[in-house]
Formats: structure tokens, sequence, C-alpha cells
């Protein structure tokens, strides 16, 4: 019987031809099989190389760094390559701060996106949306980046940091200061939008995944949708939710183009939103190819070896929660 | 009650009936003129052959068809003298006096007392931690689980054997004090030995709620049934007492089924 | 029960309040998608408005203009861009694949996931640190930024990505016609290149295109690897421009027409990415390809 791959090209006696010739002598074939299964370990062992080397690479560079600055260069806030004096902490700072930022702008709305399209979009409704929403996923991080500069930059500032820094300023930290546009705020919004479509994509597989018995079962005891929703389909879906959450983290700390047109690029730690802020990511994107001297490149290889570690730590997370859920489902 | 009519020469109540009711998933029919009076306090059997229409009925009972996109319905069904598709009818209220055993039992993964106090919970029925401790306690009894899991309501509820969850998912339902209970196959997923626990409790229960089980089993529709209706091809073809419909059956499709010869 | 007789009014006071609080929370949930779509209709919109002015002719075939001058136009940038992504292709498409038949063939081993494993979380990479990995590397190397750079860093981006992909189209080919194929006599290594990799080529070519679509819009690891070149440049050894780059040159630049121009290339970009994804998704058709 022609196999359902086969059919659609290939007429039959070709077929057969095909398999003619395909069909091996056997002593051959042990050998080749036994070749064959070296060659594919050999690739599979690939990545875990590339990984492993990568790890030296930027360790060896990042070497001289570590040694002379030691624990200090987590802890100090100096950032001054004219007398060779590095502190990272103003990076770690803008890096986590604008990610959480980010994450907490992201999850409420990417859930909601989830619950609609799950839950209450019309059949015709449903596919458009999702399919829009992933592709915020596909734009070019440079491409956010321009936007931002241009148009939600200048709106956030207008519409958002003036008024509250008039109103608030004085009073509350978190809007003091001149509204540069430029600022941590507008980091963690762009930063929301770029990871919004991941954590989405995520719920929604998650929530389409509880069972519908699940959601019966609650409707038939009088619960209403929103109750079934949020007290049971949430609950169920809800260490998927967290794995998906975990990977839009991993990729808030590590975006580099579309915050480092944004944030303002200020080594400084301010407790306000409209302050500018840096990452570490924007920090590599700025100043890797001006760095003089060793220990300045030493000093940024540092930085990077940071930003891969604690990306590579979320990563790993995400995958044994992501992985811990799969197991469940089987 | 309101408007209780007798049926037949028991003076039974109707609890429950339908009235030329017509059921449709898209432009497939799923129900066509169903007329069947469903007695208070008795067990009601639900047979046929798979696709027949019996689950589509009973879910149409407590508006769980809603969900699906595209249905629609002619005629009516009446509870209590009271349409349940009228437009004030509150689906969460009727949801609370009509409840549902499903053909899987679905507990929630949560603990057995959290899985019993779900509907009282979401419903306020009970004011306060003791008054819900009682009521759980109550449910469970009524049940017949709780001499088995008394001593570990705090335990997850997935850790129950299946005859156990599909008794908790009764006592769940249970919890809501309904007047009508609606079982879809609950005991197709079971054991025999478990099977008839689910049947002893279901005897126990007449006494109190009215029952319509949904069942592809004729046997166990023979065992706890008081009355059984055949549906074939989406209509109802035959109803009355359990006995008679199947020691002479009046219709020949209605034979055809309880003998065997097709199904 | 105690309940049953009493509070049905009451009961449907409480009700008619939560239905009220379940419609206001799901109306909410539809809040948020408009709140999460505006930004994408709000991007395409300006891309259009601001970056189809600029498009003409030369903006394709002209060299960049000296700065402070208006015109010019990105040809060294198309054309690095796709050296760039052609060759990430050659060097990181096979080792891919293969990276992924084997995750398909072993697929339950030990090796196989750790692997997965690795894949995975290099899939979280930050593509700057690549970018850096790749300098401290090839540029080091070679005393000098350059296309093979550029390409090398675009490709370890590539890898895991094409990996995964493969390894879950080959799941995608029913076990059936492995099963059916060994049972002919196949050798593992025929079943694999004659029937299941065949099978499984346009759901594998899929993952290939969505790839070549993401790393063409990368722009953080060139940025110490391909450095970028004001004039067409071809050459393994040699700086290399790219679209992406371009734009953030262009972007953060104070000049209102190169503004324009990026926003021009830009819209060229998104369509390039577009039209790639585009053909991963519809162009593709195959009875083994994930939906």
């Amino acid at each position: 019987m022609p196999t359902r791959t086969e059919a659609p090209r290939r007429p039959p006696p070709a077929m057969a031809g095909r398999l003619a010739r395909l069909l091996p002598s056997r002593s051959r074939g042990n050998l080749a099989d036994q070749l064959f299964g070296i060659l594919l370990k050999a690739f599979g062992l690939l990545l875990p190389a590339l990984f492993v080397f990568i790890v030296l690479r930027i360790g060896r560079e990042a070497w001289l760094a570590v040694g002379t600055f030691g624990w200090g260069f987590l802890l100090s806030s100096d950032w001054n390559p004219v007398l060779e004096e590095f502190g990272a902490l103003p990076f770690v700072f803008g890096t986590i701060v604008s990610s959480f930022l980010a994450l907490g702008l992201a999850v409420p709305l990417s859930v909601g996106v989830a619950i609609f399209l799950t839950e209450l979009a019309p059949r015709w409704l449903a596919p458009p949306i999702a399919y829009a929403t992933e592709l915020l996923a596909a734009i070019p991080s440079v491409v956010y980046g321009l936007w931002a500069i241009f148009v939600m930059v200048p709106f956030l500032r207008s519409a958002v940091q003036e008024p509250l820094s008039e109103r608030f300023g004085d009073a509350v930290p978190l809007f003091e200061g001149p509204a540069y546009g430029f600022s941590m705020l507008s980091g963690a919004v762009i930063l929301s939008i770029m990871i919004i479509p991941f954590i989405s994509a995520v719920a929604r597989e998650v929530l389409d995944a509880v069972p519908r018995a699940q959601r019966e079962a609650a409707l038939a005891l009088g619960a209403t949708r929103w109750e079934m929703t949020w007290q049971v389909a949430l609950p169920y879906a809800l260490p998927g939710i967290i794995g998906g959450a975990i990977l839009g983290l991993g990729r808030a700390l590590g975006e580099t183009m579309a915050i480092t047109m944004v944030i303002g690029n200020g080594p400084e730690i301010s407790a306000s939103l409209f302050a500018p802020g840096y990452t570490m990511a924007s920090v590599l994107a700025n100043e890797f190819t001006e760095a003089t001297g060793e220990i300045y490149l030493s000093a940024l290889m540092e930085i990077a070896l940071i930003l891969f570690g604690i990306t590579i730590v979320v990563n790993i997370l995400a995958q044994l929660l992501v992985w811990r859920v799969g197991r469940r489902g089987e | 009650m309101q408007d209780p009519r007798p049926a037949g020469a028991a003076g039974e109540v109707i609890q429950l009936e339908a009235r030329d009711f017509s059921f449709w998933y898209g432009t497939t029919q799923a129900l066509e003129g169903v007329n069947l009076a469903v007695p208070k306090r008795k067990v009601t059997a639900l047979i046929g052959p798979s696709g027949c229409g019996k689950s589509t009925f009973l879910r149409s009972v407590n508006r769980m068809n809603d969900l699906i996109p595209n249905v629609r319905h002619e005629g009516d069904l009446v509870l209590d003298g009271e349409s349940v598709y009228r437009p004030e009818q509150d689906v969460v209220l009727l949801r609370r006096r009509v409840g549902m055993v499903f053909q899987k039992s679905n507990p929630f993964p949560k603990s057995i007392f959290d899985n019993v106090a779900y509907g009282p919970r979401v419903n306020r029925l009970v004011n306060g931690r003791a008054a819900l401790e009682a009521l759980v306690e109550e449910s469970l009894r009524r049940a017949a689980l709780w001499d088995e899991v008394r001593d570990q309501l705090g335990e997850n509820a997935l850790g129950l054997s299946g005859g156990q969850q599909q008794r908790l998912c009764i006592a769940r339902a249970l919890a809501v004090s309904p007047e009508v209970l609606l079982m879809d196959e609950p005991a197709s997923a079971l054991d025999p030995i478990a099977t008839q626990k689910i049947e002893e409790l279901i005897h126990e229960l007449k006494s109190e709620y009215t029952i319509v089980i949904v069942t592809p089993n004729m046997q166990q529709a023979a065992r706890v049934s008081d009355r059984t209706a055949f549906f074939y091809l989406g209509r109802l073809v035959e109803v009355g007492n359990t006995e008679e419909i199947f020691t002479a059956p009046r219709e020949e499709q209605t034979e055809a089924y309880i003998t065997g010869r097709f199904g | 029960m105690s309940v049953r007789a009493g509070g049905m009014a009451h009961a449907g006071r409480y009700a008619r309040r939560r239905r009220l609080l379940s419609s206001f929370m799901l109306a909410l949930t539809g809040v948020a998608s408009v709140i999460v779509l505006v930004p994408l209709l709000l991007i395409f919109y300006y891309l259009i408005s601001a970056g189809a002015g600029a498009l003409n002719l030369d903006f394709f075939i002209r060299l960049p203009a000296p700065v402070g001058e208006t015109g010019g136009g990105m040809a060294n940038a198309f054309l690095g861009t796709v050296l760039l992504v052609a060759l990430a292709g050659a060097i990181g498409v096979p080792g891919a694949i293969a990276a992924g038949v084997f995750l398909a063939e072993e697929r339950h081993s030990r090796l196989a996931r750790l692997v997965r494993f690795v894949a995975d979380v290099m899939n979280g990479i930050p593509s700057v640190v690549v970018g850096i990995f790749v300098w401290a590397w090839i540029v080091v190397w070679m005393g000098r930024f350059s296309l093979l750079a550029g390409s090398v860093a675009l490709a370890v981006i590539l890898i895991p990505m094409v990996a995964r992909t493969t390894e879950e189209m080959i799941h995608l080919v029913p076990r059936e016609l492995r099963e059916g194929a060994r049972a002919l006599g196949f050798t593992r290594w025929r079943t694999t290149f004659g029937i299941i990799l065949p099978a499984a080529r346009a759901g594998i070519l899929t993952g290939v295109l969505v790839a070549l679509a993401r790393i063409a819009g990368e722009t953080a690891a060139l940025l110490f690897t391909a450095f970028g070149n004001p004039f067409l440049e071809w050459r393994l050894n040699e700086p290399v421009a790219s679209l992406p780059l371009l734009i953030y040159q262009y972007a953060i630049s104070p000049y209102d027409d190169w503004h324009r121009q990026a926003w021009a290339a830009s819209l060229v970009l998104i369509g390039f990415v577009l039209v790639l994804s585009l053909a991963a998704r519809f162009a593709v058709k195959s009875p083994y390809r994930g939906g």
C-alpha cells in the first residue's frame, strides 16, 4: 500500500524502483549503521560542546576582571573607564528592575489575552488575534527600538511622565525628577510589549490543555464562567503559566537593542521610574567596540559572563518547570 | 412545588418534563420531538445506542450544551413547572438545582475537602467554617464515602481510587443540595465492585433526589431504575416502567435493542 | 438539607452579582487583548506611513550618502544581510539538522536528554552574549571584524533553534512509516535518509525558514562581529553592513533624513521577515507539518 507521504508526488512504479535501490545488502548495513550512529552522536554533541566553548571563551577573557575586582565588581556602582574603576551594580540593577517591571506589565496582559482567546472569543475571532500576537514576536528588536524612540517614548513622556511627575513628583520617589522620556519606565514598557507574545502563547497553550471535564465540573456546580476560569482553569494551568513567565523573563533580561535605544543609558541607581537606567546588555552594546585597555575589556567580558549566567539559570528554571508540566500531562 | 402533575395511576409527581423537545448542533439534529416526563424521587434510565441523543438530552437539562457554539433547540424542558430555557432563568441557579455527575470522574486537583466545598463556597450556601465542615461531612456521608476518607480530608483527591473519585464527585454534586441529579454513564470507567457501590448509592439517593441516569449497560438500567426511556436516532422510542420495558416492550426497536440484536 | 428550603431569593441576588462580576472580568480580558494589539497596529501604521515615502529605486541600489547629506541608499546593507543570512544558514543548518536527527533517533537516551536540555537553554542565550563570544573567538583570531564572524554569530543563534524544530518535525512522522521501513530490511541510516527525512522535509524547511527570518532581524550579535561597512563588501574577511545594524545607527543619529531611511529600512526588513515567516506558514504544505 502506498504510504501517505509518498502518494502525492511519486507514481507507484517509481516508488518501487526507489525502494529497490534503497534495499541494502545486510553485511554492509551493519557497519554503515554503526558509523551512522557514531556520526549522529557527534553532531548531537555539537551543542553541548558549543555551550562549554562559549563559557570557556568568555570566562577566560573575563578572568582578569574577576581576579582584579573580586566580589566588589558586583557591589560597586562606580563605572569610570578613564580611572579604570569598574562596578557593575547599576547595570545589574537596571537589568533586573527593568525586566521585573516588564514582567509585571506583561503577565496580567498575557494571561488576559490567553483567557480571552480560550474562554470568550468566538471561533472566527480567536485565530486572527492569536496570529497577530505571534506576529509581535517576529518583529526585530531594532524595529521595536526605532518605533519606541519616535512614537512610544514621546507618548509616555507627555501622557504619563509629565502629568505624574507634576502632580506627585515631589511626594512619591517613583515619579521624581524631570520627565526625559528615555527612562526605566520606557525600557520596561518596550520590554513588556516584546515578551507578551511568548508568555501569552504559553498561557494559551496550557489553558487550552485544561480538560473540558474540569471546566464542566465547575459549571455544573453553579460556578459562573469567570469563577470557572479563575478558580479551576487558571490554577490547573498555573505551573505552565509560571514557566511561560520565566521564559519571558529570560528574554527580557537578555534583550539588547530596543531597551538600549530607550532606557536612557545612565549608570545610576535611582528609585524613580522616570530616571534613566542602564542594563548589562546595553552597556555591552554601547561600550564594547570602544573599550580600550585590557582591564576595561575584561570588565565588559565579566558583565557578559554574569548576564550569561543569569539568563542560563532563568532558562533552566523555565525548562524544568515546563518539563514537569509536560510530564504531568503524560 | 407548583404544578404537581399526576402521572399514571401511582399518583407520582412529575419533576421534569420535556415537551416536544428538539435539539441541533449546527445543522445536525440530535433530538427530535422528545416528550418525556421524569417523576420526582425516582430513577429514570436513558438507554440507547451511542449517538442516539441520550447524553444530549441529559446535558440540555442543566443547559451544559449552552457552552457549545451554534446549538439551538425547539420545544421546551420544564423543571418544576418552569421552563429551564425561559429568558429570566439564571443558569447558575439552575445548575445548583440540577447536579451532574460525569462519565469519567473529574475531581479538581485539590483536597478532598475543597472538592466537596467548592459548590457551597462559590454559591455561598453556608456561613462559617463549622457549617461548611458539617455540610461536607453530610455530603460525603450521603455519597457513602465518609468512612473511607474521614481521616484524609486534606489530601489530594487525585490520590483516591477511581470508584472513590466518582463517589467524591457525587458528594460534590450533592453538596449544593440539588433536587435533580443527572448522571452521565457514571460507572462506565469503573470496575465491577466500584460499580456495585455506585448502584447501591443510587438506590439510596432516590429517596431524596430525582435521578436521571444515562447508561450504556442495559443490566445496569434494569437494576437501578424505576423507569426506562429508550432513545434511538434522536427520538424517544418508548418509555415506561423499567420492568415492562425489559419484559414486554411495546416497540419492536426497543425489543431489538434490549435483546442485543443491534446496538 | 438545611439550606435547601430557604434562601433562593437571596441566592438569586447573589447570583446576579456574580454574573455581573463574571461579565466584567471577561470583558477586561477583551480589553487586555485590545491593549496588546494596539502596539502592533501602531508599529505597522508608522512603518508604512513613515517608511513608504522613503522607498525608491535609489534606496535599494545606492550606497549611503555622506553624513549630513540627504539621499543615498542602503545597497551595502541589503547585500550584507543577504550574505550574512545565507552564509549563517550554510554554516549552521546541516549540523543543526544532524543534531535534530540525533535527538529524534535517540529520543530517550540520556545523552539526547542532555542535548535537548542544552539546546533549549541555548535558545535563551542573549544574542549580545553570542556576539561577544564570537568576537573573542573569531574576531580576535582574525584580527578584524568580518563577514565570517558575523555569519558564525548568526549560525550560533540558529543551530539550537533548527535542531529542536527538526526533532519535533521528525516526531510528527508516523511511527508506522519507520517501522515499516525497518521491517522491509532497511538499515537505520537508510530509513532515516530514504524515508524519514523526505517525509519530514517540509516541516524541517519550515523550521529553517523561521530561523532564517529570526536571524535576518538580528542586530546585537552583529555589533562586534560584522560591525558594519559603508561600502559594498562580499569578502569573508572584511567587515560587512547589515540592514538591522544600519537601522540602529540611523535611528540614534540626529539626522531627519536618516530617520526616514531607518523607517524605510525597517519596513523592508519587516517585509523580508514576514515573507519568510509566511512562506514557512502557508507555502510549505505537508501532511507531517506541525500546526
